[in-house]
């Protein structure tokens, strides 16, 4: 069965949705990206969106239980490109895509990746630097 | 109003909601209609059409070109024999979703088209059309 | 009355199909409509015998019947294109008409010769006018179809001159409003923004209001959601210029804005959309500016 690539470009996954996806191509792209998230340990997730003429609620759902899973697995998801025929219908349709970050293009996506990974770590260090200065102020 | 064309189209499969999304899109060129026209007309037509599969077991979905006071538009009809909806109210109202997806209902897709009707008899079946004018 | 399908209108459409077109042509240049400076003579005289051409096919092929018989689909389509070369010219919807009316005397007179019977040539003058007026109010209708579509269209160019979009820096870009926003003026300048960021790559979009006086709920609507639609995208939008009456307006109309960043100048704004894409402003030091 047909299925959408995903490619593995460093730490990130790359996944670009140029088909008219019939509901179990979309699916099967949603199995298969949270079976390569957990297998490779991927932080970031970016799914291009820029040749997809329609999103409509299913694709919707599909887009944001990848985000919702990808950060179960500690992975970041952008997704790129929408088109602004797309966007108005999004809006008019009432679908707000909450929870899922976007980015105008993959270059853009990968930017916000990286700096959403390292603010990440930033907290992450800075809650281990807390807890050490808490040992040494116990030791006293 | 008079009917210029008029195509019957299967909605028993998955594909099929693809197929008629292609359709509608292909006479939305035709038509002449904007990008942003030709979105919202197809996303109605692809959710109409999920309706009826998922929720209607499976209907027919008639795309029709219709005239009126020197204007053209594209009408979708979606026909099913299912379950029907016992409240139309509940089902219109923005949130509502018994699919337990993103709580949607048919109200958002009304409002990507200018004409909206939905008839339903629990037990009996639904029909929904919808139209767009140009 | 002889009914239409023992007329003689076809085979005298088709016998004398030469001396029509003089006859017309004639016509045409003595008429009010006759033009010279908006068509050649040459292809008015090209233009006259497709459509002889082709309504004597459709009367020959039984178009007499009715006017929604197949045969007339291509003198339709004929008239239709004529229609809009004439309206694109400049031709006013009366002139379009006149040439297809002034073919009703070449045919009379053509009629007069071949029918004897005084009864008889009464029938087919009367098959001859209701086919003609036919031919000329659908000409008309399509006239006046084609210019509005051209008065559409220059609405459009004028609607997409008036608001341009700006890049204000590295992107930034700034769209200035003026005037009163109506409804669909409002949905086209939306749209335009929306291409705009997408093909400029800017990440912020200043919408400024300082020009326009009033807003109504419908157009807070729109501006709402061209915001939500850019962030979709992943732009950001900032609205500057807001008057205290709009403001006063929109929280009057219930419209919630609490999820858009507004400004009250565009100056405000831009330092906003330069901190959000990581720039900062600096003030040269004292002996260094002139």
């Amino acid at each position: 069965m047909e299925r959408i690539p995903i490619l593995k470009m460093g730490e990130f996954l790359l996944v670009t949705i140029q088909v008219d996806m019939h509901d179990r191509l979309a699916m099967q792209l949603q199995d298969d990206l949270t079976d390569r998230i957990a297998a490779t340990g991927a932080r970031g997730v970016l799914i291009d969106i820029s040749a997809l003429e329609m999103v409509d609620s299913f694709i919707g759902r599909m887009i944001a239980n990848i985000a919702a899973m990808a950060r179960i697995l500690d992975a970041q998801t952008v997704v790129t490109g929408m088109q602004p025929a797309v966007a108005i219908t999004l809006v008019e349709l009432g679908l707000t895509l909450t929870g899922v970050r976007t980015a105008l293009n993959v270059e853009r996506g990968m930017t916000l990746l990286r700096s959403l990974l390292d603010e990440a770590a930033g907290v992450a260090h800075d809650a281990i630097a807390d807890s050490e200065d808490a040992d040494v102020g116990a030791g006293e | 109003m008079s009917v210029l064309a008029n195509d019957l189209l299967p909605v028993r499969t998955a594909n099929d909601i693809v197929v008629v999304r292609q359709h509608v899109r292909a006479l939305a060129i035709e038509l002449g209609f904007s990008l942003v026209d030709q979105t919202k007309m197809v996303t109605a037509a692809s959710e109409l059409a999920r309706n009826t599969l998922a929720h209607g077991g499976g209907g027919t979905a008639r795309i029709e070109v219709v005239a009126a006071n020197a204007r053209r538009g594209l009408r979708m009809t979606f026909e099913d024999r299912g379950k029907g909806i016992s409240d139309l109210e509940l089902a219109m109202r923005d949130g509502y979703s018994t699919g337990g997806g993103l709580g949607l209902g048919l109200s958002g897709t009304r409002r990507l088209m200018n004409e909206f009707e939905l008839q339903s008899k629990p037990g009996e079946g639904t029909r929904v059309s919808a139209t767009r004018w140009k | 009355m002889t009914p239409r399908d023992t007329s003689v209108l076809p085979s005298v459409l088709q016998k004398r199909s030469a001396e029509l077109l003089d006859a017309w042509i004639a016509e045409q240049t003595r008429s009010d409509g006759y033009r010279p400076d908006l068509i050649a003579d040459a292809e008015l005289r090209d233009q006259s015998r497709e459509l002889l051409a082709s309504a004597s096919a459709a009367v020959s092929a039984g178009g007499l019947e009715s006017p929604t018989h197949p045969s007339w689909q291509a003198t339709r389509q004929l008239l239709n294109s004529i229609a809009e070369s004439r309206a694109t010219a400049g031709f006013a919807p009366a002139a379009t008409a006149t040439f297809v009316l002034s073919l009703k005397q070449p045919i009379f007179e053509a009629l007069r010769k071949d029918v004897q019977n005084p009864e008889r040539l009464a029938d087919e003058l009367w098959h001859a006018t209701t086919l003609i007026d036919r031919l000329a109010l659908q000409t008309m209708e399509s006239t006046l179809e084609a210019r509005e579509r051209v008065i559409a269209r220059q609405h459009e160019d004028m609607l997409e001159l008036s608001t341009p979009v700006v890049k204000l820096w590295d992107g930034i870009l700034a769209l200035p409003m003026i005037g009163t926003l109506d409804s669909a003026r409002t949905q086209v300048v939306m749209e335009s923004l929306l291409q705009r960021i997408v093909e400029t790559g800017a990440e912020v979009a200043i919408i400024d209001i300082t020009g326009v006086p009033t807003v109504d709920t419908l157009v807070a609507q729109h501006l709402i959601k061209t915001v939500t639609a850019a962030r979709l995208m992943g732009a950001d939008c900032i609205i500057s210029g807001i008057r205290p009456q709009i403001a006063a307006t929109i929280v009057h109309l219930g419209v919630d804005l609490s999820e858009v960043a507004t400004k009250s100048t565009l100056a405000d704004a831009f330092r906003l959309a330069l901190a959000r894409t990581g720039h900062s402003l600096g003030r040269a030091p004292a002996r260094e500016r002139r």
